[in-house]
């Protein structure tokens, strides 16, 4: 059952409806074009060597037998890039320094992680390039690894990086740490705040990394010509942002990097970063030939950016009555090989969905010998929200209030002032806990060795740089042009608003996403941005549009501008005007352009601001099979607040993605590394996200609390869904079982051992 | 890396007997190929045996059923007697992978690929089954249980193929069943595997069993004291109870990223019961 | 080493091309025929999205060599349309809007019209079992199963 709050009316003649995507006839019929399905003439393939060793220093890469091979084209390494100095800038929602990018993607002294690329050669088979690859001589000298978050923290623990030295710590310590920084919010007090407390409950959590899952691995073609114009078809989130590391990384001008993004086959986060791409540049450029570079499923999990594992402590005290008067965290997040995990926006999210007075949020940023990490959808959100909401639901039940009853007696509304800083305009935590308060989920009676269990969750959204044009062709079509590759359905909703403010079919309107030359910057696809800020900006452009049809006809008709309106698709003249002249539609005006000035179209440049948090409150019902652990997610509602659903197809969409990958986290997903540092897990065999029959109906509710700040009162919608799950699992279990799982996942033999120790106890309920 | 289709036993055995390199048989390609994409394995030479009649046939036999190595799992459930007879079996072969893997992986691929985690071989074993092996030096029949030696190690000499699997007649009130623990629902190799197989007299007792372990050793296990819990009993739940206890007792699992040593052996006498209820309720049916 | 001189039928047209032992089907339809529809998501027959159909039947062609399919017919995302009509699979899909990225539309799609072809009534929970060699992580299966429901009312008449 797919629901809203809100039915559209007669407001709207496209927005909230559902029509055709434009792009669906090529996605159904195998014609839409992925990262690995361009060839270039003459191109050569690329494959990387990677660091067998978790951690080791890199004393010589000897490639000159590679090079000697019949067939290879080009080797790269460290060597073929320049150092780079430290210096941060947004990657996403993260931050990442460019010193940590050029060893990110070429190894230079160590090798950090078991993965870690230490070369690359481009050969004219696939054949040849693997056996260049066994060619390569490297000189390591292994190092003692460390890959647990805690174990990372401990004095004594083997050291990746001797220039790391906390940042955040007063005063800053003197010896090298796996530490990079530590972050605190606080307000109020919450030891006053403890004091006040009918109840204090304290856990701690742990999970493990979890990966993006992207079914399409990372590929790129890329081309540079004698002349150094460098040409790059990639699947990515966002290609400015891979054009400004590539030219950054080869020291070339921005402007002779031209990227076009391909269809992306998922993201989440993961392809808002380099990899292949610099090293595709560097081999294309010594060979003078295409190179082309897919990575196999091995290398997507051994070398691409998980998300961090965690351990986490949360204090949380509250009143009889379910007024929480202080609330704690305490947050360890690996970041993987380099600085950088989302343990910021962790501490931010923590206790964002409540309104308190007391709250103190500590964090720690720690490097482990994995892949760096990288975003996965509200980065660190989940790591953080699954402990509190497990807490929140724990203190429930010592006090005997109904868990949504505790959440609304807490909720954030307008004008909470959040731990992380800002006071809340309109967001719809109320409306999501009333929504699932009065669901039928919540009412219908469970069956035997089953339980139900809710959670909230939080995630900020963001706007930023946007680049949108809009051109009126002479047949009065237009052309839509965007740049913010489309993941799951943005064309449709751009073209659904475009034709919203032009007055003019769906079907006249044809959406591309350009690429880096044809507009100006745009910031990535993530972030939950896209129909938000590209929305934004192709409402602009289109009122543009309009307005310069409106000045056209002015002049045809001999009238000043203002005394011409454009309505209902139509351009004609207002007040005391109306009436003297025939009203025109756009393809009129169209057929004009020329003889009145020249091209009508609409150009916005933007750095869309006032994006807005988006809540959500879950139901999820489990049954647990007391022999063997087993858990199975019987029927589960995500119900949230998107402002408004411009496509609630796609909007409901995002809430059943984000909720499946959220299950696969609590359950069964995790990365399994031996002793030795290597992963054990690389495939999708072992690595077990959800398959179809895994998963129920996934039933939603698009509430809609409009964001004033948005043309359509669009909030951004992606990430929030993947916040709550591992909660609304937890709590289901706990609710089934009597046990309270603080380690994530969730797997059956880690489900019955812990329920034996309870029926040992007398404190299992099946 | 070369690649011979040969139309006979005869032609399949002697390529594979000469070749001094790595020579390995091709079926259903659904373990060959993963392991030859990971690198694990570099063939000099595959020898594709499908288009020999014998391994791609499912025939009536002496009252029981002989067939090919290399039927797949989706032939075997679409067979319009198979599933009635052994459905223990079929259902086992079709367990492994996806609909897609269903589609081309094969009984003598699952037994030959060596894992103890094999979810056709349990099956097989308590069904009864013989492994008809031809060679360079003839053909003999091999109870199933007796191939699998250790993780990738058979008990096939140089030169020998698994041409078909020989089940028996069924005797009456026989029932098999074949169920297996994954933490998923589909798409996993089983953490523990567990076929039942027993037979009933008039007055419902128990007059025959078989059970058999997967993925709780290095190699499948047959397990007598197992069996021995049910055979004069009625199947009761005192009798499960004995199961369960000798189902445990015979594991000797590994810790490894698929489950703990105590996780296998809980769920191995769990799964010996729940599949002893399914294979009796099918015993009382026929 | 001489390549193996290969011919089959795919969508329904005789091919011919060479292959060395070790390719992939998956790799012969992408490089050499240019049929980029079906795609490699992990090369291990644990996704689904290389799905093609065999003389009718549903298999990984990244776990079959281009040399097995000698005389064989091939189907794939590429022919499942006739013409300008989208198979009724194809427009349930987007009208149920059951696909986001679109990267294992392709297989999806497949599998679900050889499930179709052999049972044309499932259960959700038999289209479920069906489809779970077809990994999807963008949709949650949720809209998938729809529109395969949807689609085989319709194609049953109902």
């Amino acid at each position: 059952m797919q629901e809203k709050l809100k039915e559209p009316g007669s407001e709207f003649k496209w927005v909230g409806t559902r029509p055709d995507r434009p792009d669906g006839v090529d996605k159904v019929t195998g014609r839409a074009k992925f990262g690995a399905d361009l060839a270039m003439a003459g191109q050569l393939v690329g494959k990387v060597l990677r660091s067998p060793h978790p951690h080791a220093r890199i004393r010589s890469i000897d490639t000159s037998a590679a090079e000697k091979l019949a067939g290879v084209k080009a080797v790269v390494t460290a060597r073929d890039f320049k150092d780079q100095p430290s210096e941060f800038i947004p990657a996403g929602e993260m931050m990442i320094n460019y010193k940590d990018v050029v060893r990110s993607v070429m190894a230079r002294e160590k090798a950090l992680y078991e993965g870690h690329p230490i070369a690359a050669v481009a050969a004219t088979s696939a054949a040849i390039a693997k056996e260049a690859l066994k060619l390569i001589k490297v000189d390591y000298e292994v190092l003692p690894h460390v890959i647990d978050v805690v174990e990372a923290m401990q004095p004594g623990a083997p050291i990746l990086h001797e220039d790391m030295f906390t940042a955040g710590v007063d005063p800053a310590p003197k010896t090298a740490s796996n530490i990079a920084k530590r972050i605190e919010f606080i307000l109020g007090d919450v030891t006053a705040g403890f004091k006040q407390a009918d109840v204090i409950v304290e856990r701690s959590f742990t999970t493990q990394p979890v990966h993006q899952g992207y079914i399409e691995p990372h590929a790129v073609v890329a081309s540079v010509s004698e002349d150094g114009q460098a040409d790059v078809w990639v699947t990515t989130q966002g290609h400015w942002i891979v054009r400004a590391h590539c030219a950054r990384l080869l020291g070339w001008d921005v402007g002779k990097v031209r990227v076009t993004s391909s269809e992306i086959g998922g993201g989440f986060g993961g392809k808002t970063v380099v990899y292949l791409e610099p090293l595709a540049l560097a081999l294309s450029k010594k060979a003078r030939r295409p190179v082309k570079m897919v990575m196999t499923r091995e290398e997507v999990f051994r070398a691409s950016g998980p998300t961090s594992g965690a351990h986490v402590r949360v204090k949380i005290g509250a009143k009889k009555d379910g007024r929480i008067v202080a609330a704690e965290a305490e947050l360890k997040y690996q970041a993987g090989a380099f600085a950088g995990s989302p343990v910021q926006p962790g501490c931010m999210c923590a206790y964002a969905p409540y309104d308190l007075e007391n709250v103190k949020v500590v964090g720690y940023d720690v490097v482990t010998n994995r892949p760096k990490v990288a975003a996965y959808r509200a980065p660190g959100g989940p790591i953080s929200e699954y402990a509190v909401e497990s807490v929140i639901d724990e203190i429930a039940g010592k006090i005997g209030m109904d868990p949504i009853e505790l959440r609304l007696k807490n909720a954030a509304k307008q004008g909470t002032k959040a731990a992380y800083g800002p006071k809340f305009g309109p967001i719809g935590m109320i409306e999501t806990l009333e929504a699932a308060k009065a669901h039928a989920h919540w009412r219908t009676p469970l069956g035997k060795n089953q339980g139900r269990g809710v959670a909230s969750g939080f995630w900020f959204n963001i706007g930023g740089e946007t680049s949108v044009s809009l051109s009126l062709n002479e047949d009065g079509t237009l052309a839509l042009t965007a740049g913010t590759p489309d993941i799951g359905g943005l064309r449709a909703s751009l073209c659904m608003m475009a034709a919203e403010e032009l007055g003019v079919g769906m079907d006249k309107i044809r959406v591309q996403i350009g690429d880096t030359g044809q507009l100006g910057y745009n910031f990535l696809t993530g972030g939950s941005r896209a129909t938000f800020s590209s929305g934004m900006a192709t409402v602009e452009a289109a009122r543009e549009v309009m307005k310069e049809a409106c000045k056209r006809a002015a002049k045809l008709w001999e009238l000043p501008e203002d005394a011409v309106e454009y309505k209902d698709g139509t351009v004609r003249p207002a007040g005391p005007n109306a009436g003297k002249h025939n009203p025109m539609t756009l393809q009129e005006i169209a057929g004009i352009a020329g003889k009145t000035g020249g091209p009508i179209g609409g150009y916005s440049r933007i750095n869309a601001a006032g994006a807005a948090p988006s809540l959500a409150t879950h139901i999820c019902d489990v049954e647990v099979d007391p022999e063997t652990g087993k858990v199975s997610v019987v029927r589960y509602t995500a119900i949230q607040d998107a402002g408004r659903a411009i496509h609630p197809s796609y909007v409901e969409g995002q809430y059943q993605g984000g909720v499946a990958q959220g299950i696969g986290w609590a359950l069964n997903e995790e990365y399994i590394y031996g002793a030795d540092g290597r992963l054990q897990n690389p495939g999708f065999l072992d690595y077990r996200v959800p398959v179809a029959s895994d998963l129920p109906m996934i039933d939603t509710v698009i509430v809609e609390v409009p964001n004033p700040r948005h043309p359509y009162g669009v909030r951004g919608v992606g990430e929030t869904p993947i916040v709550p799950p591992m909660a609304a699992v937890a709590n289901a279990i706990a609710n089934a079982t009597g046990v309270r799982f603080t380690e994530l996942p969730m797997s059956p033999p880690k489900v019955l051992k812990a329920l034996d120790e309870a029926r040992a106890k007398g404190a299992a309920k099946i | 890396m070369r690649y011979e289709a040969p139309s006979s036993l005869d032609q399949a055995v002697a390529l594979l007997a000469k070749e001094s390199g790595d020579a390995r048989v091709l079926a259903g390609g659904t373990d060959l190929l993963v392991q030859m994409r990971t690198d694990i394995l570099d063939p000099v030479l595959l020898i594709d045996i499908k288009g020999i009649a014998e391994l791609r046939q499912i025939k009536e036999e002496a009252g029981g059923y002989r067939i090919g190595a290399a039927v797949t799992g989706a032939e075997l459930k679409e067979h319009p007697k198979l599933m009635a007879v052994w459905p223990g079996v079929v259902e086992a072969a079709n367990l492994i992978g996806s609909t897609q893997i269903q589609g081309r992986a094969t009984m003598g691929g699952n037994l030959c690929n060596g894992s103890p985690a094999a979810d056709s071989v349990p099956a097989l074993i308590v069904a009864g089954a013989k492994a008809s092996i031809v060679g360079p030096k003839g053909r003999r029949d091999v109870p199933v249980e007796d191939i699998m030696l250790a993780p990738r190690k058979l008990s096939l000499t140089k030169g020998e193929i698994v041409a078909s699997f020989v089940l028996p007649a069924k005797a009456p009130r026989t029932g098999d069943a074949y169920l297996r623990l994954i933490p998923r629902t589909e798409m996993d190799i089983a953490v523990v595997g567990c076929g039942v197989c027993l037979t009933l007299d008039g007055k419902g007792t128990c007059t025959a069993a078989r059970v058999s372990l997967g993925a709780v050793a290095a190699r499948p296990l047959l397990v007598a004291a197992a069996a021995a819990a049910l055979v004069g009993s009625t199947v009761d739940a005192a009798a499960l109870t004995k199961l369960d206890a000798a189902a445990r007792a015979a594991c000797q699992p590994i810790d490894d990223k698929r489950g703990t040593k105590e996780y296998r052996i809980k769920v191995a006498g769990v799964l010996a019961r729940r599949a002893a209820q399914i294979a009796l309720e099918r015993a009382r049916k026929g | 080493m001489a390549k193996h001189h290969v011919t089959a039928t795919v969508n329904g047209d005789a091919v011919e091309f060479l292959c060395e032992t070790q390719e992939t089907l998956l790799d012969v339809l992408r490089d050499q025929m240019g049929l980029t529809g079906t795609k490699e998501g992990c090369s291990t027959g644990d996704c689904g999205a290389c799905s093609v159909t065999i003389d009718g039947r549903l298999v990984c062609s990244c776990l079959m060599l281009g040399v097995e399919v000698n005389g064989k017919s091939i189907a794939t995302i590429e022919g499942m349309a006739h013409g300008d009509a989208l198979h009724p699979l194809q427009r349930k899909f987007i009208e149920h809007a059951a696909l986001q990225c679109g990267i294992c539309t392709p297989g999806v799609l497949v599998a679900a019209k050889a499930l179709l072809d052999k049972h044309p009534d499932p259960s959700e929970t038999e289209v479920r079992y069906w489809l779970a060699g077809n990994l999807c992580r963008c949709t949650g299966y949720d809209k998938i199963v729809r529109a395969v429901l949807d689609a085989a009312a319709e194609m049953r008449g109902a």
